[in-house]
């Protein structure tokens, strides 16, 4: 990810943001400070955004409930026919 | 082996040394140490310690057996009377008894070879055409988060997967294609569930599909060394979605454990590939990275505030300050100096001061005066100070100490009077 691509997803709304998309951007925003070079405003504004995205994926994980959906039987398929 | 201690001739034997003689006559003849043979079980007994007592006949004959209890611990199951089954094992003589007997290794409901014989056929003839070639089968993704499963919706199979999948993946989301997984439907409705997953638009499509059942003999266990579903499962290697089987025991290998991309060996063990990383994984990464971006913020703080009291001690020593001290210093040398000199210099001056008041008081005009002297002046003001500027009747000023008068003078300046 580029440093770049950070600053942008920072628009997005915490709170809708999926896991996936939350666990990256951190890791991003870790790849950006491990870096170095930015001034301590950036750093305070990372450290800032990165504990947020660090709060909403515990959040997201707590609260992960497993979703099971069961299919008709088998013969919702409607006119496949058994290739022997 | 075959030991020949007794005599060949017309001697009589011992009843032992019979038994003994006929008993090894029958161990040494390869063919009747490993045989199959079928027929019902008759006078089924099972004793405490373990071994048990039968008679196998067909028709016309029958044989007594004895299966010892290191081989009926293995069994899963107990023969009932009248049932028909194989056995594998040989052909003996108990000595003691003089019992012509057969001790069974493996007892086996009747068909129960034939099956194995169609299995092996079958995984023979799909193992040439490639169905199970290693290069072919695909890995699981790294993140899994549609998880099919091919499965019966009763079975305890199903519910040991959910348990496993809540407690380690419970961010996934799972489908259940519901078949029966053994009886006549069995083949076709795990054919139409594997159908189902390859028919899903990209979007639908799962991560991973599961194809699982519990434990069971080999019978139960037939849809799925079907041939239909073999080929149904190796169809599936069209979609991205690789197919994990997890049937039976650990020890239960089928034909659809060979097809499958990866082969778990009971359910519970399939759902635990389907989480290849765990709720605690999750949160131990997350961790780890928040972890991370305070330390690297921490550091760069830590660093600041040693420039900055680096920077404050450095500029203290260049201080207006520092310079100001000394030169307030200075300055009050210099101010004390200066006062000295002043008061000096005023000591002088004061000096000087009282020597001209008592110059100029011995120089007063009225202490002469007081002695006795007078001032004279002409009429302009001008003091006569010698007597030839005074005319004949120029009249003077004269002053003396208590006053003036005035007086003219008599005589002529060119004379001395």
């Amino acid at each position: 990810m580029s440093p770049k691509r950070v600053k942008e997803t920072s628009v997005v709304d915490l709170s809708e943001m999926s896991y996936e998309a939350a666990a990256d951007e951190l890791e991003a925003i870790v790849a950006r400070l491990e870096a170095g070079n930015i001034s301590l405003d950036e750093t305070v504004r990372l450290f800032e955004r990165g504990q947020q995205l660090a709060a909403h994926c515990h959040q997201l994980l707590d609260g992960a409930e497993l979703k099971v959906k069961t299919l008709m039987a088998s013969g919702d398929d409607g006119g496949d026919d058994d290739q022997t | 082996m075959f030991t020949l201690p007794l005599p060949l001739g017309p001697e009589t034997w011992s009843v032992s040394d019979l038994n003994r003689y006929v008993r090894q006559a029958l161990e040494t003849d390869i063919r009747l140490q490993d045989v199959r043979v079928q027929g019902e079980i008759s006078g089924f007994k099972a004793y405490p310690s373990g071994h048990w007592y039968f008679t196998l006949k067909d028709g016309s004959a029958q044989i007594s057996c004895v299966m010892w209890r290191q081989r009926t611990a293995r069994m899963r199951f107990t023969p009932g009377e009248g049932e028909s089954v194989e056995l594998s094992g040989k052909v003996t003589l108990y000595e003691q008894r003089g019992q012509y007997q057969f001790d069974v290794a493996v007892l086996e409901p009747l068909g129960q070879g034939a099956l194995f014989a169609d299995f092996a056929r079958l995984k023979a003839k799909l193992d040439a055409e490639g169905l199970f070639d290693p290069a072919r089968k695909r890995a699981l993704p790294a993140t899994i988060r549609r998880i099919a499963i091919i499965t019966s919706p009763a079975g305890a199979a199903l519910q040991d997967m959910l348990t496993v999948l809540r407690r380690r993946n419970p961010m996934a989301e799972v489908c259940i294609a519901p078949t029966p997984v053994q009886g006549p439907e069995a083949v076709p409705g795990l054919v139409a569930a594997l159908k189902h997953f390859g028919r899903l638009p990209a979007g639908e499509q799962p991560d991973v599909i599961v194809i699982a059942r519990g434990g069971g003999a080999l019978e139960d266990l037939a849809a799925f060394n079907d041939e239909k579903v073999a080929r149904a499962i190796d169809a599936l290697r069209a979609l991205p979605a690789p197919i994990v089987s997890g049937v039976g025991h650990e020890t239960d290998f089928t034909i659809a454990d060979f097809v499958a991309d990866v082969r778990a060996p009971t359910p519970s063990a399939a759902a635990e590939l389907c989480s290849p990383v765990t709720l605690g994984d999750h949160r131990q990464a997350i961790d780890d990275l928040a972890q991370r971006v305070a330390d690297v913020v921490l550091t760069r703080l830590d660093r600041l505030q040693a420039t900055l009291t680096t920077a404050r001690l450095a500029l203290r020593s260049f201080s207006p300050a520092a310079r100001l001290a000394g030169s307030r210093a200075a300055l009050r040398q210099a101010e004390a100096r200066l006062q000295t000199a002043l008061r000096h210099q005023l000591a002088l001056k004061q000096g000087d001061l009282l020597r001209w008041r008592e110059a100029l008081i011995a120089y007063n005009p009225q202490a002469v005066l007081d002695r006795g002297y007078a001032i004279v002046r002409h009429a302009d003001g001008r003091i006569v100070t010698s007597a030839a500027t005074v005319q004949t009747r120029e009249v003077l000023t004269i002053r003396v100490r208590d006053g003036e008068f005035e007086a003219e003078r008599r005589g002529s300046p060119a004379g001395a009077a």
